[in-house]
């Protein structure tokens, strides 16, 4: 049975293109990997393996200062927007729908459907105004965007996890007379982490990818890795950002294995 | 209703917004509050250094389609330049939107019918990609293409050609550079649409003599069509707002309407035209958005 329906399934064709499109996606990437450990500097012409461009980008200055400010921000974000995220979760999963939930569910979804240029104005505005009203050029401006747009990527995992869990647990731990506080931290809590790390995962990866945001609500010398990159990409390019983009795309791929390990069902 | 029910659902409101707040907060400070700022913004006179005039004014709104006369004070013309930049940005959104579902179909496709075990492995393959910085994958695409790039030393070294071609700072280079990026976008929805497909429709159609052709038009587009509109929608909207690719690839010229809401906050100096083309472009993806709601929202109502 399985055995027909995968043959009457074939289409004429849609292998040849599907082989194609994985190819071309992959194969762009895996040059720029290839070639962050060429000697040389011309594309396209293999002069040996060195690792002079990892040390090239990790000796200059501003991309160890970019890459140090970048992880800051993506930890504070990616912690900020978890712990809200974890709140608004419970709060709004697994009970008697109420009115405003659907209000709730819009503005947290709300980043991922406005273009990332409009934020990035509107937070333009804004700052700016702030700025000038307290005086203060930190990278805290940076770091309340970047914890407002990681909401929705750190909400919808830890919602599907709650989603899944099983409720007669903590009904259970609440008969033999566990507190509400001791119900969340020693049966919830301990059940949902998965789902916690998957969506501080993502918060993460979304901070640290994130450019356009970035670039309008900055400072002057407040570089993120990515404002650096699409600078340099700017002037004549130079293979360091090669390296840094292979660092880069090692660390996605790393978290996103971890990812599918934590969020994959058991069957 | 007992009233042990209604203290409930007072209850379970109560602590629901209660925990939503802080989530609430942060991003009425920094999402939702701000764009409220840009739509009294389009209001303002620019001001002469950037910033605005408080005092009303619908310049900015005027100035999207309109220009001053520089010949002739207080008369206005058709901003040619802006159409340009519009017409680019809804094109090649389109056009990126249809060719990636060209080839990203039978991509899904493909992945929805092999075996469990391996399907896992090909949709890891595309989230990859996915979730790989878009600034990266922009550059990736910027290497092969350039002038100095991997495609034009390779074609110059086998004497296919003996000038690099010019690829690069094109609307084609944005447009392949917007099909590379977006592709998984259209590919993840398409695929959860075709693994919900139930494949003994097929063979109910071959056995009724359709040919290939027919059981693809009448079979299974139809039955796949919110996954069709859904990757549409999440293709299109982000490209019609795309900055970063055009940015690269397009150069100063080939701008889109991102860039050129850019460029009033910076060279440009009009705040309000910049704010008034945001939420104009606000205005446009939440229309698809809904159509999209419209869309998916009957058809789940009828079947």
């Amino acid at each position: 049975m399985a055995d027909r329906a995968f043959s009457t399934a074939r289409l004429p064709g849609f292998s040849a293109i599907a082989i194609f499109v994985f190819v071309a996606l992959y194969l762009p990437l895996l040059m720029l990997v290839f070639y962050s450990f060429n000697s040389g500097k011309a594309i396209g012409v293999w002069e040996g393996f060195s690792l002079d461009w990892y040390g090239t980008a990790w000796a200059n200055d501003a991309v160890k200062a970019a890459t140090l400010r970048s992880f800051g921000i993506a930890l504070t974000a990616s912690i900020i927007s978890t712990i809200v995220a974890v709140m608004a979760a419970l709060g709004t999963t697994r009970r008697r729908a109420f009115r405003g939930q659907t209000f709730i569910y819009m503005m947290i979804n709300q980043p991922l459907m406005v273009p990332e240029i409009v934020t990035a104005v509107a937070l333009l505005i804004f700052f700016a105004w702030i700025k000038v009203n307290t005086g203060y050029q930190g990278i805290g401006y940076i770091v309340v965007a970047h914890s407002a747009f990681c909401i929705p990527f750190a909400y919808l995992p830890i919602r599907a996890r709650l989603e899944g869990m099983d409720r007669t647990l903590e009904t259970a731990a609440a008969d033999l007379y566990a507190t509400p506080w001791q119900v969340f931290y020693r049966v919830t809590f301990p059940l949902l982490l998965p789902g916690i790390i998957a969506g501080m995962m993502l918060a993460f990866v979304t901070s640290l990818d994130d450019v356009v945001i970035t670039l309008f609500v900055k400072s002057a010398g407040q570089e993120t890795l990515p404002t650096y990159m699409l600078g340099q990409i700017r002037r004549s390019v130079s293979t360091e950002i090669y390296a840094i983009s292979t660092v880069l795309l090692a660390l996605t791929v790393a978290m996103l294995t971890a990812f599918f390990l934590l969020t994959r069902k058991k069957d | 209703m007992s009233p042990a029910e209604e203290t409930q659902i007072a209850q379970s409101a109560r602590n629901g917004w209660l925990l939503a707040t802080p989530s609430l907060i942060i991003l009425a400070l920094a999402a939702v509050g701000p764009l409220l700022i840009v739509l009294v913004y389009s209001f303002l006179a620019p001001g002469e250094y950037g910033n605005v005039e408080w005092m009303f004014s619908i310049d900015g709104w005027r100035g999207i389609l309109w220009t001053k006369d520089i010949f002739d004070e207080g008369k206005f013309i058709l901003a040619d330049a802006h159409l340009t930049i519009f017409w680019r940005s809804v094109k090649l959104s389109l056009m990126t939107t249809a060719f990636t579902f060209a080839v990203g179909f039978p991509t899904a496709w493909f992945i929805a019918t092999r075996s469990p075990r391996s399907r896992t492995m090909w949709l890891f393959l595309i989230t990859i990609p996915f979730w790989t910085n878009l600034l990266i994958r922009t550059f990736a695409i910027n290497e092969v293409i350039r002038n100095e790039g991997l495609l034009n030393t390779i074609l110059l070294k086998i004497g296919v050609i003996t000038q690099p071609i010019n690829m690069i700072y094109t609307d084609g280079a944005v447009f392949v550079g917007m099909t590379y990026v977006y592709l998984p976008l259209m590919v993840l929805p398409l695929f959860a649409a075709i693994d919900r497909f139930d494949m003994r429709l097929l063979e109910a159609a071959y056995d009724l003599y359709a040919g290939r052709w027919q059981v693809l038009r009448r079979v299974i587009l139809p039955i796949v069509r919110p996954g069709i509109v859904a990757g549409s929608i999440l293709v299109f909207v982000p490209a019609l707002g795309a900055y970063v690719t055009p940015r690269i690839l397009g150069g100063g010229k080939n701008m889109m309407i991102g860039n050129f809401i850019e460029l009033q906050f910076g060279q440009g100096r009009d705040w309000p035209l910049g704010a008034s083309l945001s939420i104009l472009l606000l205005i446009v993806v939440t229309a698809a958005l809904l159509l999209y709601v419209r869309i998916t929202g009957r058809e789940s109502a009828h079947g």
